[in-house]
């Protein structure tokens, strides 16, 4: 609390500026534990944790709408959402530090907003601290749209089950080589109290983005309601059948769930692990060689962002039809087309003993 | 002066179909592949498959052994031309030292799980 008077007057003149820096340092630390407000928010309901459900979804919808228009952020978002997909399987890695960041996390989710001044001086002293534990700019520009995500996830999360698995995922998204800088895209002004107003600087495109969803979404409210849904597909069933073969036991469910032919699916997986296996009777597949649940997860991951989610509008409703020998994936949602890579096995080593027909 | 009607220069003319002259549309012909094989156990094998003319594979390969302390060889495929073959799962520091080393990130393409 001893920084607080020095830190006030700056937080008057630019208001903006620093609700913005204080929310990156916020999201370096509270990033693992966001599960923390949706958990939270309804048992430490201090003033401002009522508002709070509308305001973040109004950030986290801005910043939807900012990643729309940034495709590296937009990348990550998918990795985020693929991520979360096999959320559950990690659900206990993190949980042990949801408590010491929880006040925090609950400052940070109103920061945004205009907060009242008796919790504005607590959360700065806390922040303050923070802030030096932190890196680079970039970085925390990052991290800070990575909370944001953390948040929808979460908000989705609660709705399904639990609210606990989205978020456990986030950390693995890696971080650090977003090329630009996100400045000021989490920061929320209201129209007329812009920065620039004050000055005779030039405004950056972000201001100007930024400017232009708050409005976007002041006149058209009904788009908040249109947030992410997140794709779900269950964990790859894994069982070892002797020594050298793994079975993948719900692979026809899960092919079911993208809407794909399992041929196709088992054609990438193949390709993409170097191996071969077959069908049994029961649908299941069975490949050669030993994997790990989490390597087919990998792969499975991987196919659906080559040939599940539309690439234009991140949606999973998508068809795959085959014309001329190449694959096009159109989308239900937004009605793109495009064609997708082929399925190439490339090299194969020589593994193992020679085959008889082979000689030399 | 000279009127843009009557130049001869056709300003659409060189340009052609963009795609036209490639052999295979859509393929992912110049990736470089960096995959990964099981072998018995724990072992595993990782294949540089793709890699640019102006590279010289035996050089290249050279360093990989060097640099990652594994052995490896250069395999001719009717395919893929050359492969660099090393031993265990180089895969990560196959393309972070290709990036090193000047080449972009979006060319190369890691396989496997």
């Amino acid at each position: 609390m001893a920084e607080e008077p020095m830190f006030d007057p700056s937080l008057k003149k630019r208001k903006k500026k620093t609700v913005a820096f204080s929310e990156d340092p916020l999201g370096a630390e509270a990033d693992p534990t966001t599960p923390a407000p949706v958990v939270i928010d309804d048992t430490t309901t201090n003033g401002e944790a009522v508002d709070m459900g509308p305001k973040t979804m109004h950030e986290q919808m801005k910043q939807n709408g900012d990643a729309g228009a940034e495709d590296g952020a937009e990348e990550r978002k998918e990795d985020d959402d693929f991520k979360a997909m096999f959320g559950d399987l990690k659900k206990k890695k993190k949980k042990k530090d949801i408590p010491m960041d929880l006040p925090e996390d609950n400052s940070g989710t109103s920061t945004p907003v205009t907060v009242p001044a008796a919790t504005e001086d607590l959360d700065f002293s806390d922040l303050k601290k923070k802030k030096k534990s932190s890196k680079k700019k970039a970085a925390l520009d990052m991290e800070a749209f990575e909370k944001e995500l953390n948040e929808a996830k979460a908000k989705d999360a609660d709705e399904e089950e639990g609210g606990v698995e989205g978020p456990a995922e986030v950390d693995e998204a890696e971080l650090g080589d977003d090329p630009f800088a996100r400045n000021e895209a989490t920061v929320s002004m209201d129209a007329g109290n812009e920065p620039w107003l004050n000055s005779d600087r030039d405004y950056t495109y972000q201001e100007l983005l930024h400017r232009f969803y708050v409005q976007l979404h002041a006149s058209n409210p009904a788009l908040l309601n249109s947030t992410v849904k997140r794709y779900t597909i269950a964990p790859p069933q894994m069982l070892r059948e002797g020594n050298k073969k793994t079975i993948f036991a719900n692979v026809s469910d899960i092919c079911k769930r993208m809407h794909r032919q399992p041929e196709h699916v088992i054609q990438y997986m193949f390709a993409e692990m170097g191996t071969t296996g077959s069908v049994d009777g029961s649908g299941r597949l069975i490949i050669k060689g030993r994997f790990q649940q989490k390597q087919i997860e990998h792969v499975l991951r991987r196919y659906i962002v080559e040939y599940v989610t539309c690439k234009t509008c991140k949606s999973p409703d998508t068809l795959l039809s085959k014309e001329n020998r190449i694959f096009f994936m159109s989308c239900e949602s937004c009605g793109s087309r495009r064609s997708v890579a082929t399925i190439k096995t490339g090299f194969q080593a020589q593994v193992g003993r020679r085959s008889k027909n082979k000689t030399g | 002066m000279s009127v843009q009607n009557l130049n001869t220069f056709d300003p659409f003319a060189d340009e052609g179909d963009p795609l036209g002259s490639t052999q295979d549309v859509g393929s992912q012909q110049n990736y470089i592949h960096i995959r990964i094989q099981q072998r018995n156990g724990r072992k595993t094998l990782t294949t540089l498959q793709g890699l640019p003319k102006e590279y010289d594979a035996k050089k290249l390969l050279k360093a990989f052994k060097k640099e990652f302390a594994c052995n490896g060889t250069l395999v001719d495929d009717e395919e893929a031309g050359q492969v660099i073959q090393l031993q265990g799962d180089q895969r990560l520091k196959i393309s972070t030292f290709l990036t090193e080393e000047g080449i972009a990130k979006n060319t190369i393409k890691i396989h496997g799980f």
